[in-house]
């Protein structure tokens, strides 16, 4: 599954695992470890021979702050796509000459398309993602779109975190119990149940949610409101539908890849030499096999990190929960380019630090990485 | 992925009911009623997906109403006129129902179509190419999986605005990039056989060793990441309506149905529950289409 022709640099391979939800994954590679392409980790001298995995994060550190500068450069394009002014689009229609020149000139509308994103680039350096468009217009008193999204990231930083709390444990368990169970009623069970949830979207699922827990069984709120300045801990009724429907889709996907790699592993050599070694089979599970199956998980893990990247834009407008997707939506609706640039390279970078960390993490745990020798 | 994992050839045939020939050889895909069509899970897939397919095309024409015109209470629940009720606005569910199943559809096979020309083409471009054209190429591709595919259409809309054609620009960009990589690693593991490079020894020119060559051998693993990717598809379409950023108002559409009216979904749920389950159908059913495929193949080629 590596991918040996890949030169070095920028894209060498995991950089960005998928661009799909994550379930196109499920036909891609499974339970192979992770491409390696990019551990390959020289036993040169000096720096890179002594610490070959520093001289790694190093390099994967670099490569990906190359891939945010990518990605930058791909937002500013994108969100210019149409020559169309963007302050006449905030302002409306019935705005004067004088404010629409006034709005332009506050946003720096006139100058030319490469100075705008050197000093937008420049900007971000120094923790300034720029004056949101809208804001600036309705003439509010604080327009800084770093002021403006951090809130909103904390809240939804709470609704990724829960999921993930939940979704490691559960889908080792459950994938390792299909696993064992291979080929059996349950492991069917598992498989076509997981197929089915894992197709859905997520606000097909959110939505029985709603109607069961919601208007069948009146126990949990359909919206997830929760007031300005408040903690969600505050409201743990609140935030049950939201983690439920994340957890619903990255679980399916995550407990099947994490059967696959069970299995991997319970035909291995050395699983065959314990079970002979007569050591009892629950340890030989858990401890042989579900163990190993753990590195290539890491990258599951990861996937499922940055599926909710995306599958938080639309809960969170599901469900009306007042975190960075539907911030985003919003923002989308009232063309407030500035805020959706802020917004979208800081979740690119969340994204390509995901997707490093999980690297480093592999890197770490297979000690077969680390030597040079693969 | 597939539960035959661990199980012995033998085994596998058996569970499949399969005696004879096991599967697949090469380059010859059969198309004569394909024989992951004749497992249950194919049949039923099959069978649910003409069905959603069904609704979807002829329903424009049976439809009782117009889509846009009121003709009740709104959110009031099903009556002998209205079998699903009424929508937020008093116009008729079933209606729109039976309306907005085809803006689904063509938002999400229209693009794929795109998607799969041009992922084929890079793909197998890059894979033969010995130059420079390959790295660049394959660059080209990873710039749009910087970040989540959704981000990525949000950021299109805001600057190109709302419409069917950016959302379809905008999902092939998502798209293809997968379809490329999948498609060259194809073509650079058929490429190493023997017949292409009789092929090349032959003379013959990059066209016709795309299409003669390498295309037919490289079938299988494509039609094994379709189901997925167009229920990839579905879902962004759909999503992006949901979001209220596809298709402008009055229009039906199952994903802007779902977001529209889930104010009165303790009085009517129909109006919800109704194209939730629809497109659920639907994205289920590409699935176990797709699923039923890749076991057909067996392990070998499965993990592709």
């Amino acid at each position: 599954m590596s991918s040996p022709d890949r030169p070095d640099g920028v894209h060498s391979e995991p950089a960005v695992p998928s661009a799909l939800p994550f379930q196109i994954q499920s036909v891609a590679s499974v339970g192979a470890l992770p491409s390696v392409g990019s551990a390959r980790l020289t036993r040169a001298t000096g720096m890179r021979g002594r610490h070959p995995l520093v001289w790694y994060i190093a390099r994967r550190v670099a490569a990906g702050v190359v891939t945010l500068l990518v990605a930058s450069a791909l937002i500013f394009v994108a969100t210019n796509a149409l020559p169309g002014n963007v302050a006449e689009a905030v302002l409306g229609k019935q705005a004067t000459p004088q404010r629409v020149a006034l709005l332009e000139r506050e946003l720096h509308l006139n100058d030319s398309f490469v100075s705008r994103y050197g000093s937008w680039l420049v900007g971000t350096l120094h923790g300034d993602l720029g004056q949101s468009a809208t804001e600036l217009a309705e003439g509010a008193s604080s327009t800084s779109v770093t002021g403006l999204i951090g809130r909103p990231l904390f809240n939804s930083g709470v609704l990724a975190m829960l999921t993930v709390i939940l979704l490691i444990p559960l889908s080792l368990l459950v994938g390792t119990l299909a696993a064992v169970r291979s080929g059996r009623c349950s492991d069917y069970a598992i498989s076509y149940a997981s197929l089915a949830l894992g197709s859905l979207p997520e606000f097909v699922l959110g939505t029985f949610l709603i109607v069961i827990f919601f208007s069948a069984l009146h126990v949990l709120p359909p919206v997830a409101l929760v007031p300005l300045g408040s903690s969600p801990f505050a409201h743990p009724n609140a935030l049950v539908l939201p983690v439920l429907t994340l957890l619903g889709i990255s679980l399916a996907f995550c407990s099947r890849q994490v059967r696959a790699g069970v299995i991997e592993s319970l035909r291995q050599d050395y699983v065959t030499a314990a079970r002979l070694g007569g050591i009892r089979e629950r340890r030989v599970l858990w401890r042989y096999a579900l163990r190993n199956a753990l590195a290539p998980s890491v990258q599951t893990f990861a996937q499922a990190t940055q599926y909710l990247l995306g599958g938080i834009i639309i809960v969170e407008s599901l469900f009306a929960y007042p975190g960075i997707g539907q911030l985003l939506v919003q923002e989308v609706l009232l063309r407030d380019v500035t805020l959706v640039q802020g917004i979208t390279l800081v979740l690119a970078a969340i994204y390509i630090a995901i997707n490093i960390a999980a690297d480093i993490l592999v890197v770490w745990l297979v000690p077969k990485l680390r030597t040079g020798f693969q | 992925m597939n539960n035959l994992a661990g199980a012995k050839p033998k085994d596998i045939a058996r569970r499949r009911g399969q005696t004879d020939d096991l599967v697949f050889y090469g380059s010859s895909v059969r198309l004569h009623w394909p024989r992951f069509l004749r497992t249950l899970q194919g049949i039923a897939g099959l069978v649910v997906l003409v069905f959603v397919v069904g609704v979807a095309l002829i329903g424009p024409l049976v439809a009782p109403h117009s889509l846009s015109a009121i003709v009740g209470l709104p959110g009031n629940g099903p009556g002998p006129a209205a079998p699903l009720g009424y929508d937020f606005l008093g116009r008729d569910v079933l209606s729109r129902v039976l309306d907005g199943g085809r803006p689904v559809l063509v938002l999400s096979t229209v693009p794929i179509a795109f998607t799969y020309l041009i992922g084929i083409t890079v793909g197998m471009v890059a894979g033969l190419s010995r130059s420079l054209v390959d790295p660049v190429l394959m660059r080209v591709v990873d710039v749009f999986i910087v970040f989540p595919p959704l981000l990525l259409l949000l950021l299109l809309i805001v600057g190109a605005g709302t419409g069917a054609g950016v959302l379809m620009v905008g999902l092939v960009l998502v798209l293809f990039p997968g379809v490329a990589r999948l498609v060259r690693t194809a073509t650079l593991e058929a490429s190493t056989t023997g017949y292409v490079e009789a092929a090349v020894a032959r003379g013959e020119s990059m066209f016709s060793l795309m299409r003669r060559e390498i295309l037919p051998n490289i079938t299988a693993p494509i039609l094994a990441d379709l189901g997925v990717r167009f229920s990839a598809a579905v879902i962004f379409a759909a999503g992006v309506n949901f979001l209220g950023l596809g298709s402008s108002p009055p229009a039906a559409n199952w994903g802007l149905m779902i977001s529209e009216n889930r104010e009165i979904i303790n009085t009517n749920p129909w109006s919800v529950v109704v194209p939730a389950l629809l497109l659920a159908m639907l994205t289920i059913s590409v699935n176990m289409l797709g699923d039923a495929y890749v076991r057909s193949l067996g392990r070998s080629s499965a993990s592709r």
